[in-house]
């Protein structure tokens, strides 16, 4: 139990910490790697509480594609260094004192309901698809996602596949002045197109007409 | 203190969700940030769902959880490439910058 607590804080404080220099660290490519840091911390949460599958799918979908696709990005753009202080522009500092006490008055908010859930015990027994305590992890989730979410896993893959059209739609362009191998014409290009037979008589030449 | 319970990771989660939204309210740098913050409050909402699985004896909330990871994969890719084009017509994706629905 002692070193639940001591792990418990110590990934707790560097998923906090990680994620305050997401938001506050001047460069974007800094940015991304704490957000991979926190990404991993929490990750390691999960393992640590029992849900091994989520905390090792969060490694591979969040930290393995979502957070280098930032960094892709990122790089792409070349926005990675912004010589401006973070407070500096008088523009935006106006927004500044409403966004925190939003911020706060949501962060009190959030407490206050977890508060309320302290004091609330006769919701535990509202369960629907208890723990098999014999099987591990990975075996559960399985058991149940194929065969009572089905179609619900299902449309999550239709989810990913209307995200990859779209992204390939977004950023697909057709620049002019760029000479292309076309298939279409290469292959539907017939013999009679290309090679003509042409008797030639002896002693003259041949004259095209293209 | 010792004895981890469900209240300690629903701390945890809104304490992320929090700085997530300060990151969003807060952020004058570019929209990259941005779209980061809304992977934090992302994240902290799979934090939820989790411990509330694990305390309850409960598979439902993970199996959102791995709907909500779905999704938010589709989300980054969708936005990044927004983000992409706008950069290509624009070049810049400074907040301050962007105004072109201002009117």
């Amino acid at each position: 139990m002692l070193a639940h607590a001591i792990f418990f804080y110590i990934f707790s404080f560097i998923a906090i910490v990680s994620a305050i220099m997401v938001t506050v660290s001047k460069n974007t490519v800094h940015s991304v790697f704490f957000l991979i840091l926190d990404f991993i911390s929490i990750s390691c949460l999960f393992i640590m509480i029992g849900a091994e599958f989520l905390g090792m799918i969060m490694l591979i979908v969040y930290v393995g594609a979502v957070a280098v696709l930032f960094l892709f990005v990122v790089m792409m753009l070349n926005v990675a260094q912004q010589k401006n202080q973070w407070f500096s522009a008088r523009e935006s500092s106006k927004h500044i004192p409403i966004g925190l006490i939003i911020s706060v008055i949501i962060f009190f908010e959030l407490i206050i309901v977890i508060g309320g859930w302290k004091y609330k015990p006769d919701l535990m027994p509202a369960v629907s698809l208890t723990m098999d305590k014999e099987i591990s992890n990975t075996h559960a989730l399985g058991n149940i996602l194929y065969t009572d979410y089905i179609h619900i896993f299902q449309l999550s893959g239709m989810v990913l596949l209307v995200a990859m059209i779209g992204a390939i739609v977004l950023t697909f362009r057709q620049r002019s002045g760029v000479k292309r191998q076309s298939y279409f014409s290469q292959i539907s290009r017939e013999r009679s197109d290309a090679v003509e037979i042409i008797n030639v008589e002896s002693n003259k030449g041949v004259k095209f007409d293209d | 203190m010792i004895d981890i319970g469900l209240g300690h990771y629903l701390t945890l989660s809104a304490i992320i969700f929090t700085i997530g939204i300060i990151g969003i309210f807060l952020n004058r740098k570019n929209i990259i940030v941005i779209l980061m913050s809304i992977e934090l409050i992302l994240l902290a909402v799979n934090i939820n769902l989790v411990a509330f699985s694990i305390f309850l004896n409960d598979l439902s909330g993970q199996i959102f959880t791995l709907f909500i990871l779905t999704v938010a994969a589709a989300e980054a890719a969708i936005g990044l490439a927004i983000i992409v084009v706008y950069y290509r017509n624009s070049s810049t994706i400074r907040v301050e910058e962007i105004n072109s629905l201002k009117g």
